[in-house]
């Protein structure tokens, strides 16, 4: 097992993706360190999903590698599938949440699946992820239909780390909230990726998000991986679409608000 | 930081052991959610709890430790366990502070009062449906009687499209369905009859039965299931994306333009699917009696003629509006109440076609009462 700190977690390498006569990715190079926070940023359409979708292994590459653990997504056999799922977890736009499940059940859902656990421990453990995402005793045995879009993404939040799992890849969880809860998520997740030792893959448009907790970005752009590096070496850019969006008004506000905190 | 687990085998193969040693309780290997269902709880007089030989720990194992914690209870915590790291030390602190807390939650259990007051919910809101129902009948009769007034505001394409959608495509369905019918009353009807040599009054029965009732009634709940659920599932999918509020903010009525057109156009198309019910129902059991009993097309047609009354015939397309308002207003009915969520409209669109169904057959059995005692 690679398990060396410089050895990449997530390594994608020559990826080619394409709906029909539209190519989203074309030679897409990524490598993801192990404990980072990496924000995957990019105008829309410019598949930042897909790439998260592929990396998962719910969307199929036309052409291309890609290794999380060292080992191959698209070769991995049934075993060794739901072996790399376990060691990580995905949280989805909006939650995703089960809903026919409370947000318990819902946490409940990968330890049923993945491991054979008694009852009540199953239920202890599965409230402790909920209180760890900030979510109430009440909020446990609520349906998704009834809790707020920011709940619900805790919820969903919950629901990924629930195996304690190396990666946690976050499709724009800040996406829809208040700047507050926004913020409150952004510390949430700084503060797990922290406690629990995570990578952290993350999807995001909130620059403040990007300021806040992320150590390096990866921009999607012409098909590619753009540029890598931290907030200050992708000021330096040279490309219009990343100067604007990093010199943009709106870039320039999160940065101010940085500087005073 | 923690040299993490790697793969779910070499974490099921994980070793974990706890001992015992001078009032201390000893844990070493890799505490994690695959292993702790292993160590028992039992802290055999330890006040101590020493982790320096953890290598793995995650939640779960947190968990464990704090658990352990808790039962020495009294004496100061925090001192409680040795041998932390820091980072073990950060995970601990994270997760004692999400500990359940003494009162834990504990699932409801439903009693008796419980039940009893389940029943008395449902009563009022059965009550509360036909209020309501009531309700946007009295809207939709307002909001046709200014259309009336001010014509132009009437929406002619709507209306036309849902005539085609809910009568025109209807038609092959329908008219199977009845032709079918026919076919097995002709055929029921004969065997019975024949034992009495009155084969010739097949006629009658295939007549009035098909007529008075099973026509219009079987067509108005093939109806209900087809365009009663699609008004709810259509206004239902617009309330959630809030088009429905677009309307309004709009100034535009969603009853005018969504509610009207619907209702009206069933309200003009169920008779004339009723009408083409009737007469496939009919030839339908003039073929079977035919094959069946000898009774030729025209021998059915002049008894038809001349043993029918018209009556029979008029008491079913009398009903036939009524089943039309029943049917469009229960199902935009239901499509209005659908709220943010998914769930609902399914849940909505299938109460809207019980209930669609349910009430025709309520409101037949009120009409059959009622022509007899005007004896028609």
């Amino acid at each position: 097992m690679n398990d060396t700190a410089t050895d990449p977690i997530i390594k994608v390498r020559g990826l080619v993706k394409s709906f029909g006569t539209h190519i989203v990715h074309d030679g897409l190079d990524l490598d993801v360190r192990r404990g980072e926070i990496i924000g995957i940023v990019g105008g829309s359409g410019t598949g930042k999903s897909v790439l998260l979708q592929q990396i998962v292994g719910l969307l199929k590459p036309d052409a291309g590698q890609i290794e999380v653990f060292g080992e191959n997504v698209r070769d991995s056999s049934p075993e060794e599938y739901r072996d790399l799922r376990r060691r990580w977890g995905v949280m989805f736009q909006d939650g995703a949440l089960f809903s026919s499940l409370t947000v318990r059940q819902n946490v409940e859902a990968p330890m049923r699946e993945q491991l054979d656990l008694p009852d009540d421990l199953r239920k202890t453990l599965a409230g402790i992820k909920v209180r760890m995402v900030g979510l109430t005793d009440v909020a446990q045995t609520k349906f998704p239909s009834e809790l707020s879009g920011g709940m619900r993404k805790r919820a969903g939040f919950a629901r990924a780390i629930a195996l304690d799992p190396e990666i946690v890849f976050l499709d724009e969880p800040t996406a829809g909230l208040d700047p507050i809860g926004a913020a409150a998520f952004d510390t949430l997740i700084g503060q797990l990726q922290a406690t629990l030792g995570l990578t952290v893959f993350l999807v995001t448009h909130d620059l403040d998000s990007l300021h806040a907790i992320c150590d390096r970005i990866a921009v999607l752009a012409e098909k590619k991986v753009l540029a890598v590096g931290t907030m200050a070496e992708m000021l330096e850019v040279d490309h219009p679409w990343v100067q604007e969006y990093f010199h943009g008004p709106r870039a320039r506000a999160a940065l101010a608000t940085k500087g005073e905190r | 930081m923690t040299p993490r687990a790697t793969g779910s085998k070499q974490r099921q193969s994980a070793v974990v052991e706890a001992t015992v040693a001078n009032g201390c309780y000893v844990l070493s290997g890799d505490l994690l959610i695959e292993t702790i269902d292993r160590l028992d709880h039992d802290l055999r007089g330890a006040r101590l709890i020493d982790i320096s030989q953890v290598a793995q720990l995650d939640t779960a194992g947190a968990w464990f430790i704090l658990d352990l914690e808790r039962r020495i209870a009294d004496a100061d915590k925090g001192r409680l366990i040795r041998g932390a790291t820091d980072t073990q030390r950060q995970l601990l602190d994270t997760v004692r502070a999400s500990m359940p807390t003494e009162a834990e939650i504990t699932e409801h259990r439903p009693t008796i009062t419980d039940r009893i007051e389940a029943i008395g919910r449902a009563t009022a809101n059965a009550g509360r449906v036909a209020l309501e129902l009531t309700s946007f009948l009295g809207e939709v009769i307002a909001v046709m009687g200014r259309l009336i007034v001010q014509p132009r505001r009437f929406r002619m394409t709507s209306l036309v499209y849902h005539m085609q959608q809910v009568g025109w495509n209807a038609i092959p369905i329908v008219a199977l369905m009845a032709f079918l019918i026919g076919v097995v009353l002709a055929f029921q009807g004969a065997t019975q009859l024949r034992q009495f040599g009155a084969e010739v009054f097949v006629v009658d029965l295939i007549a009035i039965s098909v007529l008075r009732e099973l026509g219009i009634l079987l067509t108005a709940i093939i109806v209900a299931g087809r365009s009663g659920s699609a008004f709810t599932a259509a206004i239902g999918s617009m309330k959630m994306r809030e088009e429905i509020d677009a309307m309004r903010t709009l100034g535009l009525n969603p009853m005018e333009i969504l509610v009207v057109p619907r209702i009206l156009a069933l309200v003009l198309m169920l008779p004339v699917l009723g009408l083409i019910a009737d007469v496939s129902g009919l030839i339908g059991g003039a073929i079977m009696s035919w094959i069946e009993l000898g009774v030729s097309p025209a021998v059915f047609q002049s008894r038809l003629v001349s043993n029918t009354d018209v009556w029979h015939f008029g008491v079913g397309m009398i009903k036939a509006p009524f089943f039309a308002l029943i049917i469009g207003i229960i199902g935009c009915y239901e499509g209005m109440k659908v709220g943010g969520d998914a769930e609902s409209l399914g849940r909505l669109t299938s109460t809207s076609v019980v209930l669609a169904i349910f009430m025709v057959i309520v409101v037949d059995a009120i009409f059959s009462i009622f022509f007899s005692l005007v004896g028609v």
